[in-house]
């Protein structure tokens, strides 16, 4: 049997002549993200709704639709002729379906009534229907509650059916991945640049991940780690494709020719051109850090400075806002946090400067990459840069 | 080239003849031992053949030796029963500071849980200090737990002088993890008056998944599993017949005298051409006699650890680092740190453990590939500027 669920979405409905665009960009993520159970999908719009019908398990599309950004909240519901007598048995079916997870109702009826030739308005209807299913139901069991519902029974009453539903699933919101662009993501395996990722995913942002590995100097392991990283985030963009840069010559020439205390803040300006060289490519549109200020010397205002000066795009930072436990606990809503801990070596831990200068300038390090003549390195990690593609289910 | 596995005190490749009798037991043998029919009795055989294999390579009693899933479930059923049985003779044990975590964590569990705990700690060659061991003896001691050769260092313990201490007093188990000494030192369990010894599979090109542990007859200890009473009771559950089969396929190879010195020739020049060719080495590992076989554990001045073993891995060469996470101190292993290694030593350690099938061709090819990436490595990493 098919079910339907009502689908509500907060902020397209406020962006204007975009809104089509963008209901039509959620309408197909959602569709892509239903489509590994080789069942039928149909989705349709009504004005500020979508509707989802479908025989997928209903476990399967909860869990889906919670990972969709752009969706602010849905309900399965159950579509009902507009005849009164139909309307009232459904009600009173959710009432006694809930009742076989609670032992006590505190219930109300929620009517609205955008089809005005229904035989009753909606204060009729929410005082009929709460009035039969007070009836219906041992009074040991139940009771209206206005203010506190634990129960909540919704009637919609539309233009060519009625719509009943008790439960409501709260969704990511934000908006679709995919309506503001695309952009890029500096991915290491540590806690931080996931959750950035996901900040820029439930701003509409598409993601192109980009991870510098270095082996010998980190281990395979910590690939891996970020391959498991980028399957996390494919869950909420459908698909990702994840650009690994093989950073070991650039590394190892740096380190030869630049100063110890000016190489993190070096590297740091290295990793963002590639970059940005990789996402221009794919007309990426900015880069996404998981950088913060103060956090480590490279994230000194002057250090990002330093590393500001080097791209034409913006460097986007959304986490600059939040601070480390806040940062753990979303990891861990994300699911990237028990990945982000397994103990393989971060980049390039093996090249930390006995004292980082904190307060570089841009005329110190640009004096510092004197001697650095990497220009054909650049290029050919560029051209070689391994992408492997990686599907959310 | 092929692959040079010199990591054999991690884990062995399984040779041929193992796994052509595992796969035969797998499609044939795969009965439940326990079962009445003749396919059960079949299956039951080989198990009672490969039980015969150990008991005649330790020299014990058949009946002394019960299979396990692992040398860390053998330390367990041993040394928790051990303790259990004894605790009302009092409730010291002892164990020393460099042993491996699946006897370690055990301790760690007992002391949590009313015993008290003496860790005893070694010399700067990996030996354990008889002299406290003598000390913290006493009439409340009910065990005493010591490996035979370190896993990290390859060092030999003193098991018969340890043993000579430890019978003077009554009421009283010795346990030895044999893990890493199987098949590469000499030890007569029954003349050593050891009471229960852990041994395992895997480290001597057996399958994965099974161990076994001897306890002398003339002891009892508690079970601290429960189940159908397979291995008298000891480690219930239907026996892992291909496994235990390929135990005792394994145990019929182990290295032979000419094997052992073979081994011992190897690791002594690998050991004098890394001395030799490279500047700034130190080899922990003690001189021959006081050293399994197998193990060579060397520090390199100004190099990390695991980046060497990730370099020689991409020339297909895989040692392991000296302990599991060298670059924080707090978690460098108590022998490392033992050792007295200068600071710029201590990250760069690392174990090269041979097995019998290595050849001279392969010491040659590792330490030409050791000397040109320890250098590129020191370039790279020492450039401090």
């Amino acid at each position: 049997m098919s079910n339907l669920y009502l689908i509500r979405y907060g902020e397209i409905a406020l962006k204007g002549e975009n809104r089509y665009m963008f209901e039509d960009i959620l309408k197909s993520n959602i569709k892509k993200s239903l489509k590994t159970e080789n069942e039928d999908v149909t989705i349709y719009k009504t004005p500020g709704r979508i509707f989802l019908k479908t025989k997928i398990d209903q476990d399967i599309v909860i869990n889906r639709l919670q990972k969709i950004p752009g969706l602010v909240s849905f309900s399965p519901v159950e579509e009902v002729a507009l005849d009164y007598d139909e309307i009232k048995n459904v009600v009173l079916k959710s009432a006694q379906k809930a009742l076989k997870n609670k032992d006590y109702i505190n219930f109300r009826i929620t009517a609205r009534r955008s089809n005005k030739s229904f035989e009753y308005d909606s204060m009729e209807l929410q005082y009929n229907l709460g009035e039969y299913v007070i009836e219906n139901i041992d009074e040991s069991k139940r009771e209206v509650d206005l203010h506190n519902p634990n129960l909540d029974i919704n009637v919609e009453i539309r233009k060519n059916s009625a719509y009943v539903y008790s439960e409501v699933y709260k969704g990511m919101g934000g908006l679709p991945v995919g309506v503001t662009g695309k952009v890029g993501l500096m991915l290491s395996g540590g806690i931080d640049s996931p959750v950035a990722g996901y900040m820029g995913l439930k701003r509409g942002a598409k993601l192109i991940p980009v991870y510098f590995h270095s082996f010998p100097f980190t281990s395979d392991r910590t690939k891996e780690k970020v391959k498991e990283l980028t399957e996390v985030l494919a869950k909420y963009q459908n698909n990702i494709d994840l650009h690994i840069v093989d950073f070991t010559d650039i590394l190892t020439e740096m380190n030869e020719k630049c100063p110890n205390d000016l190489i993190t803040i070096i590297m740091r300006r290295l990793m963002i051109k590639i970059t940005e060289l990789i996402i221009e490519q794919k007309n990426g549109k900015a880069i996404i850090t998981g950088e913060s200020i103060g956090q480590v010397a490279s994230q000194t205002l002057e250090a990002l400075k330093v590393t500001n000066e080097v791209p034409q795009l913006p460097i986007l930072r959304p986490l600059l806002g939040l601070n480390k436990v806040q940062i753990i606990d979303l990891a861990k809503k994300i699911g990237t946090y028990d990945i982000s801990i397994q103990p393989y070596d971060d980049c390039c831990t093996v090249f930390v400067p006995d004292s980082p200068e904190t307060r570089p300038t841009i005329e110190q390090v640009r004096k510092g990459e004197v001697d650095l003549n990497i220009d054909d390195k650049i290029k050919e990690a560029v051209e070689n840069v391994e992408v492997i593609h990686i599907e959310g289910y | 080239m092929d692959e040079i596995y010199l990591d054999n005190a991690a884990t062995t490749k399984p040779i041929s003849e193992v796994v052509k009798k595992m796969e035969k037991v797998l499609k044939v043998n795969y009965a439940n031992p326990s079962s009445l029919h003749k396919l059960g009795i079949n299956a039951e055989k080989l198990v009672k053949e490969a039980r015969l294999q150990i008991s005649n390579e330790l020299k014990t009693e058949k009946e002394e030796i019960i299979f396990t899933g692992s040398g860390t479930i053998a330390n367990n059923i041993g040394i928790k029963g051990a303790a259990y049985r004894l605790k009302k003779f009092g409730n010291h044990i002892i164990t020393t500071e460099i042993e491996h975590k699946s006897v370690l964590e055990i301790f760690k569990h007992l002391e949590k849980n009313g015993f008290e705990v003496d860790y005893i700690p070694v010399n700067k060659k990996g030996i354990i200090n008889l002299d406290i061991l003598q000390e913290k003896l006493n009439e409340n001691t009910i065990l005493v737990s010591t490996m035979a050769v370190n896993n990290e260092i390859g060092s030999i313990q003193p098991i018969k002088k340890i043993s000579e201490i430890v019978n003077k007093y009554d009421n009283l188990y010795f346990h030895v993890d044999g893990v890493q000494a199987l098949g590469k030192i000499n030890l007569n369990i029954k003349e050593l008056g050891i009471d229960l010894y852990t041994i395992s599979a895997h480290k001597v090109h057996g399958p994965k998944g099974v161990g076994a542990l001897y306890i002398n007859k003339d002891i009892f200890i508690d079970k601290i599993l429960h189940g159908s009473g397979q291995e008298k009771g000891f480690y219930p559950g239907t026996e892992n017949t291909p496994g235990i089969a390929g135990f005792g396929e394994a145990i019929k190879h182990l290295p032979n005298i000419e094997n052992i010195k073979k081994m011992k020739k190897l690791k002594y020049f690998l050991s004098q051409k890394i001395r030799d060719e490279i500047h700034n080495v130190i080899i922990n590992t003690p001189s021959e006699e006081k050293s399994a076989p197998h193990i060579l554990n060397v520090s390199f001045a100004n190099i990390k650890g695991e980046v060497l073993v990730h370099s020689l891995e991409s020339e297909n060469i895989y040692i392991s680092t000296g302990s599991a996470c060298t670059s924080r101190k707090d978690k460098t292993s108590h022998i490392i740190n033992a050792l007295g290694l200068p600071d710029n030593y201590r990250e760069g350690t690392v174990r090269f453990s041979l097995s019998q099938f290595n050849t001279k061709k392969e010491m040659e090819v590792t330490i030409k590939t050791l000397k040109q990436q320890v250098e590129r490595l020191r370039k790279i990493m020492g450039g401090n500027r």
